[in-house]
């Protein structure tokens, strides 16, 4: 009985009008509480941020930093002024008018978007294989989810070319079972980037997933089989929607980190494996132009966070209707 | 507090006195373990067709694990369970035409009260239009109509009750299983629902198989009664006879209020028994035979409304005690004497009380007689 314990609504008149719970005040060590996590916010999100949001209304320079103008709080509050005299949005103009930048935001979500469908895909039967295992295994099991992350991400990654390439442990099995001819190309694809980020994301997705499932109450899945329904049509009208909200923390777990991954796209991907992430690296590092690459920042954060606010407002709104 | 009589009185409705009558339900030496613990021992039990069958017994006596194993949640270790003739081993739940009531209700907590109710129907694929003219007819059932858009957690306990009533009866299945079906309603409600359900019952023709805690409910509503206790059937009868004539002390003790006098025989005379209860210092005679030979050791029990008490010495020499008053339990329709006999014995004796005036004819500490007729008690060997 995991629904049964909580609180009934008054049962007056059918509707909406359930009374909320008065606001609480809060004590002094429950404002420290909350402060803290946005404390934590401000130090480590909000000023970097604030410093590439600069940095990205800068001009390219010749200089150290390379860009111009610098902000120095020593010369006083009228330097400060200057300096955002000089702002100017011509970076993000610019990210308009070359369209690799649009199409490596277009085809970083997209293969953001494949590769967490495929690691839901796989994922999914793991964290509901580990939910309904006996539970002695259940603890192992979880260990060895989580056991790749001893090794480092880097190698692990880049243990994926010794098994993907042309003469590599993949081709040659493949090959000695009779399955193909000649070796297949995977390395260098993007089939090659989707294998990379559903093996190193597939943790993410599976551990919230797992929780969510271990908690499904058994017993409905017995009283819809009672009412004749076979397991397959209870698993699409009970299972799945009640482990909603497991699927999208993992889903938003694996797409968040995937849309601006370098590492995999860069050792696995071909030169036509079009990613965010390297683009950004290819601006920083081979033509030194901070300010643009600061922009391309800004904007992928954007991209990222406008979805999950919608989302967040929807769920609540669906929340607050079935209240 | 007069009870409205529930259904009409079915006389002439005993199929388990036909020795011709088929079983529709069958549990031929069922056992159940879960590890090492035995949940029901090496059960036999026939049911039949439009029978309306309670279980009674205590709390892990087996109740619900025997309704798993009928609605195949469970698998029996040993032994066979028939529904309408057919073998159900192997037949998965979803294949049987038997619904159940979950003692947890197990409502589906992101579907809607209605959406609950239609479930089952949606499988059976009833028109749309047909099931909406259904879950409402389940709904005013139970007296949910305006409830039908809330989701379960919006729905007080007595509320989720009905709920897990309402989808169980939707279908309006051949066999239904109620595992305490009504336990969290109020009483005037739940008066309400058993006269409905047993209407339900004989107008579709269903048979029900119920688990209850209240024995009353068993009572009024059921055919036939079993009382379980450890995994073990222990009496199967009709409700007055598990009342009037109990097999074991155990069934005497666990319905309703009774007596208990250990006793030994002292003379046996055709269809009469003599005893002695010698605690109580006491000579019985009960107008029974009984199956134990010359000073066996045997239970005399008698229900409390059927001892007489009074301030005058009875007639004969047996079947009567002489006590103090010693406390005096006010119920409203009846009061219930608790009298001491010798040094620790009491015996319970229950009287109507048929004036309103508040001072009874017999206080605390009054010496009374305790008397009582040859046929009002039985003798218990078990
Ligand atoms: N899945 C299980 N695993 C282990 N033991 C179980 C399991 N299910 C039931 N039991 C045990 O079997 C016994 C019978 O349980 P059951 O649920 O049938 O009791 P019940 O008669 O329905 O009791 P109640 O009146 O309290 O509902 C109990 O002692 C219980 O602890
Ligand atoms: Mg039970």
């Amino acid at each position: 009985m995991t629904r049964a314990d909580r609180t009934p609504a008054p049962a007056t008149t059918a509707g909406s009008d359930i009374p909320r719970p008065p606001r609480q005040r809060r004590s002094a060590g429950g404002w420290l509480l909350i402060a803290i996590p946005y404390a934590w916010l401000v130090v480590f999100f909000l000023a970097p941020f604030f410093i590439v949001f600069k940095i990205s209304l800068s001009e390219i320079a010749v200089a150290i930093p390379p860009y111009l103008p610098t902000i120095d709080l020593a010369e006083g509050w009228s330097n400060v002024v200057a300096a955002i005299r000089q702002f100017s949005l011509e970076n993000y103009i610019w990210l308009t008018q070359d369209d690799l930048y649009w199409k490596s935001y277009l085809s970083s979500v997209q293969i953001a978007a494949i590769s967490t469908l495929i690691t839901l895909i796989v994922g999914y039967p793991i964290a509901y294989g580990m939910a309904r295992a006996p539970k002695e295994w259940r603890a192992t099991l979880l260990m060895l989810v989580i056991l790749p992350f001893w090794t480092s991400f880097l190698i692990r990654v880049y243990a994926w070319i010794g098994i993907l390439k042309n003469e590599g442990l993949l081709n040659q099995v493949l090959l000695w079972i009779g399955v193909i001819d000649d070796p297949l190309t995977i390395l260098n694809t993007n089939i090659a980037v989707y294998i990379g980020i559903v093996y190193s994301y597939l943790p993410f997705l599976v551990l919230p997933l797992y929780a969510n499932l271990e908690k499904l109450d058994v017993s409905l899945l017995e009283a819809a089989s009672d009412l004749g329904c076979p397991p397959w049509r209870a698993f699409w009208t009970i299972t799945v929607p009640l482990s909603m909200p497991g699927i999208i923390a993992g889903c938003f777990l694996v797409f968040i980190p995937a849309v601006g991954e370098f590492v995999i796209p860069d050792l696995l991907g071909g030169s036509d494996t079009l990613m965010i992430g390297k683009t950004l690296w290819t601006e920083f590092f081979t033509n030194r132009d901070w300010p643009v690459s600061s922009a391309v920042a800004v904007i992928l954060l954007l991209i990222l966070v406008v979805p999950i606010v919608l989302f967040q407002n929807q769920q609540q709104r669906v929340a607050e209707k079935s209240q | 507090m007069a009870k409205k009589p529930i259904g009409p009185i079915r006389r002439d409705f005993a199929p388990w006195d036909d020795p011709q009558a088929r079983p529709y339900i069958e549990f031929r030496n069922v056992t159940k373990k879960f590890g090492d613990f035995t949940a029901v021992d090496n059960l036999s039990l026939k049911i039949y067709e439009r029978e309306f069958f309670a279980l009674l017994g205590g709390s892990g006596c087996g109740k619900t694990t025997m309704m798993r194993m009928l609605a195949g949640f469970e698998t029996p270790n040993a032994g066979e369970i028939f529904l309408d003739g057919q073998n159900l081993a192997g037949v998965p739940p979803h294949r049987r035409p038997v619904n159940m009531m979950f003692q947890s209700y197990a409502l589906f907590p992101h579907m809607s009260v209605e959406a609950n109710v239609a479930f089952g129907l949606k499988q059976e694929g009833m028109p749309k239009a047909e099931i909406a003219g259904r879950v409402e007819e389940m709904l005013s059932l139970v007296k949910l109509q305006d409830f039908a858009k809330r989701k379960p957690h919006q729905l007080s306990g007595g509320q989720r009750q009905r709920v897990a009533l309402a989808r169980s009866l939707a279908k309006k299945p051949k066999v239904l299983l109620l595992d305490e079906p009504l336990g969290a309603l109020d009483r005037k409600l739940r008066e309400e629902t058993q006269f409905e359900l047993t209407d339900l019952q004989q107008d579709l023709g269903m048979t029900f198989v119920i688990v209850t805690h209240d024995q009353e409910e068993a009572m009024t509503m059921a055919d036939r009664i079993a009382v379980m206790d450890k995994g073990r059937i222990v009496q199967i009868a009709t409700p007055s006879e598990i009342y009037e004539v109990p097999n074991s002390r155990f069934v005497a003790d666990f319905i309703g209020d009774i007596n208990l006098m250990e006793c030994k025989v002292t003379a046996r005379d055709g269809e009469m028994t003599k005893l002695h209860a010698p605690l109580f210092d006491c000579a019985i005679e009960v107008a029974q035979p009984v199956e134990a030979g010359i000073g066996d050791t045997v239970w005399f029990a008698i229900r409390p409304e059927k001892v007489r008490i009074s301030f005058d010495e009875p007639e004969g020499p047996a079947n009567r005690l002489s006590g103090e008053v010693w406390d005096i339990g006010y119920l409203g329709d009846v009061s219930i004497y608790h009298t001491h006999i010798a040094a620790e014995e009491t015996v319970r004796a229950t009287v109507a009380n048929r004036s309103r005036t508040v001072e009874r004819p017999m206080s605390w500490e009054d010496k009374v007689w305790l008397s009582w007729d040859r046929d009002a008690g039985v003798v218990l060997t078990q």
